[in-house]
């Protein structure tokens, strides 16, 4: 007896409301980028300078008291949130602490760090400092730009190849897909608020990679069964394909979905918003494959028989029923 | 039909082994790594009872590569500086004024008076009372240009002046620049690697980032500010007179007199007047060079103070030797063979090309040459870095169970054949990350974890393909021949684009995230080799035992 995720020779039918999937995708992706207008992303150190200060003690944390002994210091805005995790002893209570980049100052300096050490050692003396992180305006300037250059890299890279290996109206689908995961991705993580480092733009290539991986073996199988079925209109050869890789793309993704779930809950909150993403990225990846590459494949259409000169050209409906 | 010849079966295996081979003193962390810094101490002359236990832990015979950790994992301190090179134009020009002055007072009948005027740090602006003697002016200070080797073989000089009513304006030549930058970033690095090797911290990582900045990674270090007094601690470099030389450590040297053992010469110690001649902060430059004889020498160049003062010492003891010293050790100890006026001398010796190479680069390491800005500062604490480990520990494990049990009760005995791959898999990932010595971070599990899910992938698109081959075809053999025939291109496709972002990731990345990227590529080239090669073969083997009629994948 075999564990069957998708039972044997599904015909769901994906495509009869291909344009409705197509706007629920455009009006979700609208909805996340307005919501990174508005609300903007919760930038770490990384991308705004500033200095992060994770403290522990066997005491339970009192942001209030902590506050109090750091706004003597007038470093302007502070923020002290106190960390849980499942994987902490009893005796652990962590708080990360930010502060602001301080103005006019490139350089690092370890007077502030010094100075709020010395502020919260005299309010809790057993206090552990267990990272110090500081990046200065310059840094993370620079680190915002490469971050977006790293990104539109990777999504131009991958364009190039897929327009090589397949045809372009792929590349096109399979791209806009890949913007969709991307903006979707950013949306959630502005809406939830979840702290935006860079360790997240690693979260986010990879998000890319796997919702094109994904996207590639429906197209590799798309592409095989426009050389099967010469006749049939392409929305059923895209259903066709779709139908028979939907146990392979359920079985990848639960089993990727698994081991990222395990690292979720035990793996620490240092990556935990990490792995949130890559978890996010994983269904968003699957869903958009189906939904937002493959349904603008069949909005572009493409070019079935190489034989004579593509005389419809133009007309993006016109292969559909050729 | 279904088959792997002799040959592509034992590169395999052989292939196979070789990486768990490689990847197992990764099993015994703790004392392959104490064998290793003992191997690396013993090496260094300190052969103690102690370090041959150490060593003793591990035989020698067996791999010991391993997988470093990263700050992140283990501890320790990053800092990120920016070198400013202009600090070094500033001295270059401040230096350079005299030597203007000097030669325009011989052309005092031309020129007339020659006064300095404000300028800006990066070049010297010098005012003639009389404008007529100008085009002369320029090209007296022309004359002290020197000519500086460059790729493309076009003469350049490290100097350019052009006029400005009466006034004669001085820049370096941007070729110079470029040459001077290289110059401090190289001197800044030499020296910061120095001081650091001084604490004798484990595995450094101090790199040249961008054209002026430097990365250092100091594991193990209590925290960033710690690592900073380190570095802005100067070397500090004199020049003292040598009254005697002799191989008695315990020789008194004598009042005001100290006694300073030789660096290159074991066993030999000088006896030095305590005052220095000059210091290091004098020095401006020093240069590999050749002597009149065309033997490797040193060239080196004081400031202005330094220069009378050595000017005025050389001139009175020629014939004696004196001691180059670095932090309480002499580097060299030339004899004087003239008067050094002007503040620039050789220094000669039985030296080697790279000696001299060697010894300029120590002269230049006296002090830093330009002032650091720190950009970034992290510090981890070791505790966060075991409590990182011993949950990514925890949560590989768990991931990698699930998938195993979640394979076999998919595709059965099929599903146990992907399982031995992944854990074969897993173990080539670790045994290329030892031998290639990359870095293991935090984001560098989760890219394990990942790859855990993502390694299955290969075989699911193959196994998937055998069922629905076996539908269609005639045998088992040809199904399972079709489907691997068939999901190649797919897994190719599919693994070439996610290699793409890893390479991309690791070419835009720093620190944790090229860490990610590196297990990530790293895991994307062995699930393809294990997908594709090992289970296929197991396959094979399998099939060739039991030649089944019919299969259930």
């Amino acid at each position: 007896m075999r564990l069957r995720l998708v039972k044997q020779n599904t015909n769901f039918d994906f495509f009869s409301r291909w344009k409705l999937w197509l706007g629920i995708s455009a009006v979700m992706m609208v909805v996340a980028f307005a919501s990174f207008m508005i609300q903007g992303l919760n930038f770490g150190i990384d991308f705004r300078g500033g200095t992060t200060i994770r403290t522990e003690s066997p005491l339970v944390v009192d942001i209030g008291e902590y506050r109090e002994a750091i706004d003597t210091l007038g470093l302007g805005d502070v923020s002290i949130t106190e960390v849980f995790d499942p994987t902490f002893e009893d005796d652990q209570n962590v708080a990360m602490i930010r502060i602001q980049a301080q103005d006019g100052q490139e350089a690092v300096t370890s007077q502030v760090i010094a100075d709020v050490q010395a502020a919260l050692r005299t309010v809790r003396p057993d206090i552990q400092f267990i990272s110090v992180e500081s990046v200065g305006p310059k840094v993370s300037g620079e680190l915002i730009q490469t971050a977006v250059i790293a990104v539109v890299l990777a999504i131009g890279a991958v364009l190039i190849y897929i327009w090589l290996r397949f045809e372009w109206q792929f590349a096109v689908g399979a791209v806009l897909a890949l913007v969709h995961d991307v903006i979707l991705t950013i949306g959630v993580f502005s809406e939830l608020q979840i702290r935006f480092d860079l360790a997240i733009i690693a979260a986010l290539l990879t998000i890319v990679g796997y919702s094109l991986n994904d996207t590639v073996v429906v197209f590799d199988r798309v592409r095989e069964n426009l050389r099967k079925y010469k006749k049939k209109p392409l929305s059923e050869v895209l259903n066709i394909s779709i139908n028979e890789t939907l146990s392979r793309t359920f079985m990848t993704s639960v089993t990727t979905l698994l081991a990222l779930i395990a690292l979720f809950v035990l793996g620490g909150d240092v990556i935990r918003g990490f792995v949130f993403a890559m978890i996010w990225g994983v269904i968003v990846g699957t869903y958009s494959s189906i939904f937002v590459a493959s349904a603008v494949l069949l909005y572009l259409g493409v070019k079935r028989d190489w034989s004579k000169p593509d005389a419809n050209a133009g007309n993006q409906f016109a292969n559909i029923d050729a | 039909m279904l088959q792997v010849n002799l040959w592509k079966r034992i590169l395999i295996v052989l292939t196979c082994v070789a990486g768990l081979w490689m990847a197992m003193p990764n099993l015994f962390y703790t004392p392959v790594e104490q064998h290793n810094d003992a191997v690396a101490a013993i090496e260094l002359g300190a052969d103690t009872p102690e370090n041959q236990a150490a060593r003793g832990q591990w035989p020698d015979w067996l791999p010991s590569g391993l997988v470093n950790l990263g700050l992140d994992l283990r501890g320790g301190a990053h800092l990120l500086a920016e070198v400013k090179v202009e600090d070094v134009y500033a001295a270059r020009m401040q230096a350079f004024w005299p030597e203007i002055r000097d030669a325009l007072r011989d052309e005092r009948t031309t020129v007339g008076t020659v006064r300095l005027q404000p300028s800006a740090v990066d070049e010297v602006r010098v005012r003639i009372s009389q404008p007529d003697g100008m085009e002369r002016a320029l090209e007296v200070v022309r004359a002290l240009a020197t000519p500086i080797p460059t790729l493309t073989g076009v003469a350049t000089n490290d100097i350019e002046a052009r006029a400005e009513d009466d006034v004669i304006i001085v820049t370096l030549t941007d070729a110079e620049k470029t040459a001077s930058n290289e110059r401090t970033l190289q001197q800044s690095l030499e020296i910061i690697r120095r001081r650091i090797d001084e604490v004798g911290t484990r595995e450094p990582t101090i790199q040249r980032q961008g054209t002026d900045r430097i990365l250092i990674q100091v594991p193990g270090i209590g925290s960033a500010a710690e690592l900073k007094e380190i570095i802005g601690t100067t070397a500090q470099l004199t020049f003292n007179p040598v009254v005697t030389r002799g191989t008695d450590e315990t020789a008194n040297p004598g009042i005001g007199n100290i006694l300073v053992p030789s660096i290159d010469e074991p066993g030999t110690f000088y006896t030095l007047e305590a005052a220095p001649v000059v210091t290091g902060e004098e020095l401006v430059d020093a240069q590999p060079s050749f002597d009149q004889n065309g033997r490797p020498a040193v060239s080196f160049r004081f400031n202005t103070t330094g220069a009378r003062k050595f000017g005025d010492y050389t001139a009175e003891n020629i014939g004696s030797p004196f001691a180059i010293v670095l932090d309480d050790e002499v580097i060299s100890a030339p004899t004087i063979q003239s008067h050094i006026p002007g503040g620039s001398g050789i220094i000669t010796g039985r030296f080697s090309v790279e000696e001299s190479t060697n010894l300029a680069v120590l002269l230049r390491a006296g002090a830093l040459p330009a002032g650091l800005e720190f950009l970034e500062e992290r510090t981890i604490g070791p505790e966060l870095g075991q409590d990182s480990i011993d949950a990514g520990k925890v949560a590989t494990i768990v991931a990698f169970c699930a998938v195993l049990v979640f394979m076999f009760l998919s595709y059965g005995l099929f599903g146990i054949f992907a399982n031995v791959a992944l854990i074969i898999n897993i173990g080539l990932i670790f045994g290329l990350l030892s031998v290639i010595g990359g870095t293991l971070t935090l984001p560098g599990i989760a890219g394990i974890v990942l790859t855990v899910g993502m390694a299955v992938d290969a075989n699911v698109l193959i196994f998937e393909r055998i069922r629905e081959e076996l539908k269609t075809s005639k045998g088992p053999a040809r199904a399972i021949e079709l489907g691997y025939e068939k999901a190649l291109s797919a897994i190719l496709d599919a693994n070439i684009t996610t290699f793409i972002t890893a390479t991309i990731l690791f070419a835009m990345g720093s620190g944790p995230v090229r860490g990610f990227a590196i297990t990530l590529g790293l895991g994307i080239l062995t699930s393809v080799f294990t997908a594709i090669f090992v289970t296929r073969l197991f396959i094979v083997i399998w099939f060739e035992r039991k030649r089944p009629k019919t299969i259930e994948v």
